[in-house]
This record gives structure tokens, C-alpha cells and sequence, in this order.
């Protein structure tokens, strides 16, 4: 199978510190690919580097049919903003030549009310907020979505629903998901490939080979132990 | 008697008002308040060129209107705490560069504007500015929308920023631009920022938003010049103009903030 994705090489710096150094690593078309790593390993740079929005050294190469959904972490909106979500939706429908009814099938899919579709961007819950940026993303039926994982403005309820959500979302449309993720249980359950980063280092493979207490210890710097203790709660 | 070269100067002081609003309102949005000001106080080493020199001070404020847009611009890609330092110098440089160079008996008409008439051809160029300034800003609208949201989702959707930002402070510049010679360097900025924040003081939905910005700055300006001329003839009526509007954006205070 020809890759969707394949990275070589690749070396992101800011100033002269390195965040991501020589990674390599090849998505195939319906993977899900688990990003994991320790703050700061440099896990959203990496999207950030895929989406094209940041200088890299190394080589990116995306199938040349790929078309790319962003869901970020997180978006500093000023709260004060005058926009509903349906603002943010019909102008990104409008830039992409697509209608209404497009829109109006998203935000069907993704179970965005009439009522939210009203609300102020500014007074979103995390869950409802996360619901946006999904849909938002979803617009123009992108075959790739990037999605980083929010880290803490979901409960747990909200955020089962949103990955049943992607699960179903991926069956549909046959979707490649590459998904930053802080909740390995989550990982358990979902990913195909797991890429792990720490402190410039990188592992990769399928989830059995990756995600045993060896490799997790040496990529958190931490006894396994403080997971299952996380997860007890 | 109403004659020609001042029913031109009225409509394009009308016309201005709405771009006015409608820049403001975005300007607002994108929290360039500071970098506003800074732009039409750039123009004021250029009236005083002009106006030592004795040629158009349209001319001698277009040239360094665009100048310091251009540096905002190189300004706004850089952030922290220099860049915020950065402003402060140039806003208070050009006003005392403003200041010296301008000859004393023209100071006040370049800091605070004066009402004169207008021939046909300074018209119509005005009237094309202002329909240039309104298409561009709709033109723009569902990019600027994105990049205020988050810049980052806007760049992933295929938006431009740095071009989008430059084109919008040419527009804001040109807007100060038109509104320069009746409001002066000091006032022509206030214009585009004060209604808007009626505007969002009043609304919470964006397309009311940017009707009601407009609305406040063509109710400052009309009232304005019709107070200057009937009543108070011994003010300019820049001044005046901006009076009241913040007196509007006061009123505006009596209503709870429109979103939470």
C-alpha cells in the first residue's frame, strides 16, 4: 500500500533549541496513528509541521489526493468575539465554494443543534466548543483528519463522545486519523500506530509493540505505575 | 445657501462615516486599536511637509500613511514586549517630528482638521476610496472572520494572513486617509475606533455589529457637521464630531455588555 503520509528526516527547531529531531514515520491510508509523548515533547509542532504552518527541515510528503482536517487543542479565541458558530462555518463554506446545505449536513453529522449553531463562540462549553472545531474541520470532507487531543476542558462523558463520534465519522468516510493524545487508555482502544516522542527521541510501530511498560517508562520518564494509578480515579 | 463644493464635502464626510464603522468595527475585533491611533498620527510629518512646502497635504499624509502601515505591518509580524515599544516611538516620534516640521498657524488644522469644500474630481477620488475601502473589507470578510477566530485554523484553511493583514491596514489607512483633512491626524483614527465600540457595546451578533458601527459614525458625523454649521459655527467640526461620538458610546454604556 502506498503511504498517505511518510516523514523522513524530520528536524523542527526554534531558535537553537530542537524540538523534533531525524523523525521518521509512514501513515497508510485508514490508519489511526496515536501521537503520544510528555508535555512539551513537541507533539503539536509535529501537527503543526504536517499542517504546513511551521518551517521544517526533512521531508513531508502527503498522497497527492490528500485534502486535511485540523482539530487544534485548543483556539485562543477572544470571547468577545460577535461570531456564532454558524459564522465560522458558513465563512469556511464560502472560502471552499461549498453550500449551505454542506453545512448543514456537518453540523447534522456531528449533532450541532440549531441552538448552538446560534451561540456565541465565546460562551461554548469545552464540549460543545470541541463539537465546533470538529465540524469545522469536517467541512470540505477532508480524507485526513489531524486531531489534538484538548487536555482538559472535557469530561469524561463529553470526551467518549467524541471519539465514538470520530470511530464513526472514520468507518463512514473512511477517514486516516492522526490523533494527539494524553489518555493512553484511549490509545488502547483506538490507535492502529503509535508514535511516541520524548525529548527528541521517537518510537514507532503498531500499539502491542509500543505500549508496553518498558517503552512507556522510557518515554515519560515515570513507573508505569502512575498510569494505572491515574486511571483508577 | 447649500453650494456644490460643500454638499460634496457633507457626502463624502457620510460616505467616510461608513467606512469608518465598518473598518472600525474589524480593527476592533482584531484588537489593533493601538496600532490604529499610530497610523494616523504618521500622517502628521506629512501634513507638515505639505503644508511647508505648500503642496496638496493629501499627498504629503498618503505618503506617510502608507509608510507607517507598512511598518505596522513588519511591526505586527514580531511580538512581545519590543513591539509594544516599538509603537509608543513611532506614535509619539511623528507627532513631534509632526510638530516642528508643520509652519505654527497650520498646526491646529493638521492636529484637529478643518471643514472645506470640495471640488467635483477631490470628490468623486474620495467616493472611489471609500466604495474601494467597503468592497475590499466584504471581499475580505470571510478571511478576516477565520483569522480572528484563530489564525492558526484560518492559515490551515488556505488564508493568507500576512497578505490578509496587510491588505487590511492599506484599507485602514485609507480610511484615515479620507478622513484626515476634516478630523486632523490627532482625530481621524478616533473616528474609526470610537463607533465600533458603540457598535459592540449594542450588539452581539456580527452582521448587526457592523450595521450599528456604522450607523453610530454616520450619526456622529452628520450631527456634527449640522451642529457646526447651524449652531456652533465658531468650532471645527472634527472635534465636535468625535465629542460626540464618544458622547454616543456613553449612552451606550447604559445597556448591559451584549455577550457574557
Amino acid at each position: 500500500m502506498t503511504p498517505i503520509l511518510s516523514v523522513r528526516d524530520l528536524t523542527i527547531r526554534f531558535g537553537n533549541r530542537t524540538v523534533i529531531q531525524h523523525l521518521n514515520f509512514a501513515v497508510d491510508p485508514g490508519d489511526n496513528l496515536a501521537i503520544i509523548g510528555p508535555n512539551g515533547a513537541g507533539k503539536t509542532v509535529l501537527l503543526r509541521a504536517l499542517l504546513n504552518l511551521l518551517p521544517y527541515e526533512g521531508v513531508i510528503q502527503w498522497a497527492p489526493d490528500v485534502k486535511l482536517g485540523y482539530v487544534p487543542q485548543k483556539v485562543a479565541a477572544d470571547r468577545q468575539l460577535p461570531l456564532r458558530i454558524s459564522d465560522l462555518l458558513a465563512a469556511k463554506a464560502r472560502l471552499l465554494k461549498l453550500t449551505a446545505q454542506d453545512v448543514s449536513l456537518v453540523a447534522d453529522r456531528v449533532g450541532l443543534t440549531p441552538e448552538l449553531l446560534a451561540t456565541s463562540v465565546g460562551i461554548l462549553s469545552g464540549g460543545q466548543f470541541q463539537k465546533a472545531l470538529i465540524a469545522f474541520a469536517l467541512l470540505g470532507d477532508p480524507n485526513v483528519l489531524l486531531f489534538d487531543e484538548p487536555m482538559s476542558s472535557l469530561d469524561e462523558l463529553a470526551e467518549e463522545r467524541i471519539y465514538e463520534l470520530l470511530r464513526d465519522l472514520q468507518r463512514e468516510r473512511h477517514l486516516t486519523v492522526l490523533l494527539v493524545s494524553h489518555d493512553l487508555s484511549v490509545v488502547y482502544q483506538f490507535a492502529t500506530k503509535v508514535l511516541c516522542l520524548s525529548k527528541g527521541k521517537s518510537c514507532f510501530g503498531p500499539p502491542r509493540e509500543i505500549l508496553t511498560p518498558e517503552t512507556l517508562e522510557a518515554v515519560y520518564s515515570a513507573p508505569l505505575k502512575f498510569y494505572e494509578h491515574h486511571h483508577d480515579h | 445657501m447649500v453650494h456644490s463644493g460643500e454638499t460634496y464635502a457633507v457626502v463624502l464626510a457620510l460616505f467616510f462615516a461608513v467606512a469608518a464603522g465598518l473598518v472600525g468595527s474589524f480593527a476592533l475585533m482584531k484588537r489593533m486599536v493601538l496600532a490604529g491611533d499610530v497610523i494616523s498620527h504618521v500622517a502628521l510629518p506629512g501634513l507638515g511637509l505639505a503644508f511647508l512646502f505648500h503642496f496638496n497635504p493629501l499627498i504629503g499624509g498618503a505618503a506617510t500613511l502608507f509608510v507607517g502601515a507598512l511598518l505596522i505591518w513588519q511591526l505586527q509580524k514580531k511580538t512581545g514586549l519590543a513591539t509594544e515599544a516599538m509603537i509608543g516611538v513611532v506614535f509619539a516620534g511623528s507627532v513631534a517630528i509632526g510638530a516642528v516640521l508643520t509652519p505654527k498657524e497650520d498646526l491646529v488644522e493638521a492636529l484637529f482638521g478643518r471643514f472645506q469644500d470640495l471640488s467635483l474630481v477631490a470628490f468623486l477620488v474620495g467616493v472611489a476610496a471609500v466604495l474601494l475601502i467597503i468592497l475590499v473589507v466584504f471581499g475580505f470578510k470571510d478571511e478576516l472572520i477565520l483569522g480572528l477566530f484563530s489564525p492558526e485554523l484560518a492559515a490551515a484553511t488556505g488564508v493568507k494572513l500576512e497578505r490578509l493583514n496587510l491588505y487590511f491596514l492599506l484599507v485602514f489607512s485609507l480610511s484615515v486617509l479620507v478622513g484626515l483633512r476634516f478630523l486632523g491626524a490627532l482625530l481621524a483614527g478616533s473616528l474609526i475606533i470610537i463607533p465600533a465600540t458603540t457598535g459592540r457595546r449594542l450588539t452581539s451578533d456580527l452582521s448587526q455589529f457592523l450595521v450599528v458601527s456604522c450607523l453610530a459614525s454616520v450619526v456622529a458625523v452628520g450631527s456634527g457637521l449640522a451642529v457646526t454649521r447651524y449652531l456652533l459655527p465658531q468650532f471645527s467640526p472634527g472635534p465636535v464630531i468625535v465629542i460626540i461620538s464618544a458622547a454616543l458610546f456613553i449612552l451606550s454604556l447604559l445597556k448591559k455588555p451584549a455577550a457574557a
